[in-house]
């Protein structure tokens, strides 16, 4: 009996055991050295000294104008990049969930953007937004809208939530049509037996019923907005002065620019707290409203 | 009357799907225009289809090399998480006691964390154990295939868990009973059973690694080494201003995905969707 339990163990240590030390090398272990350096101030270099500050890295955070201005940043991005999405998205949804012939193939083309990974798509837009712009502008005297959009603060984040959206959309509405394509016919049926039109029924039977789909790609785009990096990276790479530098971008500036790493740390500490806090809040609201069938 | 409503809107929805699409038609016909028709009108066809810039592009981007370590690095990393994450899962949805359940809540909680957070302790880590334990982690294609598994794993063990849990364990019982080993039981019933999810993990981790860009910029430093993102990086921040050899760039990186999501669209499409609802 003894050596039967002693053999199950060592089944378990040889099939989790791989996995469970590649994992804690590469997240947790990283993880704890991540919190301790946040207490410490050094410039990055092995032969300096690490001094112990205490949480004075996180105190000098509410001061810091730079980390201030990103938090504005990303704050006005992700909310309008998010309702942006969720709204694209669901639309294509319901458009390729209708009997249209030509679904599929609509289906196909918009979630190929969700492909191209985000430095890329950085690099096409950039094109587009930055000497494309101008040379429409100049061709058609429209330089009111066709300018270069990545000169300008405000349009230079325009620019990166179009992009953005862009490349989010399809991936939402993949999410949406499982949703939709969830509800029973006959409910959908019924509605219009008794009489609802077509908004009556989108708003009081078929959103109520995917209210799951609305958790998940709340939660996905949010996340993914508020980590961006490769589309801001690749497209305005923070500029113009600063004006569209995301926190992930701020956070990897402060650590490999200008070579604060133990403040850098504080920040990316505090930029997981934030993740974690917006993510559960965002679930634990959206799953009270879901209904059930 | 209905039908020709129904072809106008047929014919409706298409147009705006290609316009959706129109930032990609302008970097195809720029890659194949010369400095001066480029800036002449932007939008119209090419007036001849030359290869000069993809030619160029290709050599400057060292680009089958970097589609060499793209391609390593992906197939690496995705056989090892499908394997060690399959396997690992297993173990925890049957064995229901407090270690497993632990294990799966921390890996689980871990899907918070950032990677801006782990990303300069994690090249700390990595360069003590190349200084101190002699194993290349840093500037080696391997070592970014280590770390892949790892940020990949909390993921794939959530996915295969989940489907794990809603297969009866009867089959397995009734294997081990005939003298099968718990090994043979995993490869021969169990992990052909997990296929669904296996093909939803691979695709899932095929667009992430495959388009990863800041982990492999921390740990790649040879130019021999570079993945496509990162030759795409360095490619424009040299020729920003020739934009015809930098659409030709981009063109380049843009084939294979779109080869790769047609001839795979099906399974693409349920795999994004599947791991998203999980």
């Amino acid at each position: 009996m003894k050596s039967r339990k002693r053999r199950d163990a060592g089944w378990y240590i040889l099939f989790t055991g791989p996995l469970l030390f590649i994992f804690v090398t590469v997240v947790i272990i990283p993880f704890i050295i991540g919190l301790v350096y946040s207490f410490f101030e050094w410039d990055g270099l092995p032969l300096n000294p690490k001094t112990f500050v205490g949480v004075s890295n996180y105190i000098k955070l509410f001061s810091d104008e730079r980390f201030a201005a990103t938090a504005v940043h990303t704050i006005i991005f992700t909310v309008i990049a998010v309702l942006l999405i969720n709204i694209l998205g669901l639309t294509f949804a319901m458009i390729v969930t209708s009997k249209l012939k030509v679904r599929n193939i609509g289906r196909t083309m918009l979630f190929m953007p969700y492909l191209i990974g985000g430095l890329i798509l950085g690099y096409i837009w950039k094109f587009i937004f930055g000497d494309a712009f101008a040379a429409i502008g100049e061709a058609t005297g429209l330089t009111g809208i066709f300018f270069n959009w990545l000169l300008d603060s405000k349009f230079a984040l325009l620019a990166l939530i179009i992009v953005s959206t862009w490349q989010m959309a399809g991936y939402i509405m993949i999410i949406y049509i499982t949703g939709i394509q969830a509800i029973p016919e006959d409910v959908i049926e019924a509605a219009g037996v008794d009489g609802a039109g077509f908004w009556q029924t989108l708003f009081k039977i078929k959103f109520p019923l995917i209210m799951q789909s609305f958790t998940i790609c709340l939660f996905m785009t949010l996340s993914n907005c508020f980590k961006v990096f490769d589309i801001n990276l690749s497209l305005t790479g923070g500029g113009p002065s600063n004006a569209t530098e995301m926190f992930a971008m701020n956070i990897y500036n402060e650590i490999f620019a200008l070579n604060n790493y133990g403040y850098g740390q504080a920040k990316a500490i505090v930029f997981f707290l934030a993740v974690a806090a917006i993510t559960l809040v965002q679930v634990s609201v959206t799953k009270k409203r879901e209904v059930s069938m | 009357m209905r039908k020709v409503k129904s072809t106008l809107t047929n014919s409706i929805f298409l147009i705006c799907c290609c316009l959706y699409l129109f930032p990609i038609y302008i970097v195809v016909i720029n890659s194949f225009k010369d400095r001066s028709e480029i800036y002449e009108n932007i939008l119209t066809p090419p007036s001849g289809f030359s290869l000069e810039y993809y030619t160029t592009a290709m050599e400057k981007m060292d680009f089958f090399n970097a589609f060499k370590n793209s391609l390593i690095v992906t197939l690496g990393s995705i056989l090892f998480v499908v394997v060690l994450t399959a396997m690992t899962a297993w173990m925890l949805a049957r064995s229901n006691n407090k270690i497993s359940k632990l294990i799966f809540s921390v890996l689980v909680a871990t899907m918070l964390i950032p990677f801006q957070t782990l990303m300069m302790p994690l090249m700390q880590e990595m360069g003590w154990i190349r200084d101190s334990l002699g194993i290349p982690m840093l500037d080696s294609l391997s070592g970014l295939i280590y770390m892949n598994i790892g940020f990949g794993a909390s993921m794939a063990v959530f996915l295969y868990h989940g489907f794990i849990s809603s297969i009866p364990v009867s089959l397995e019982e009734a294997a081990t009973i005939d003298g099968c080993t718990k090994w043979g039981v995993f490869w021969r019933i169990v992990f052909p059973m997990l296929k669904p999810t296996t093909v939803t993990v691979i695709i899932l981790d095929v667009i992430w690694i495959w388009n990863d860009y800041l982990l492999p910029s921390l740990v790649i430093t040879s130019k021999a080494l570079r993945t496509i993102p990162l030759s795409t990086f360095s490619f424009f921040g040299q020729f920003t201003i020739q934009w015809n050899l930098a659409m030709a760039g981009l063109t380049l990186t843009i084939i294979p995905v779109i080869i790769f999501y047609l001839c795979a669209q099906k399974y693409i499409i349920k795999g994004v969707a599947a791991g998203a609802v999980k």
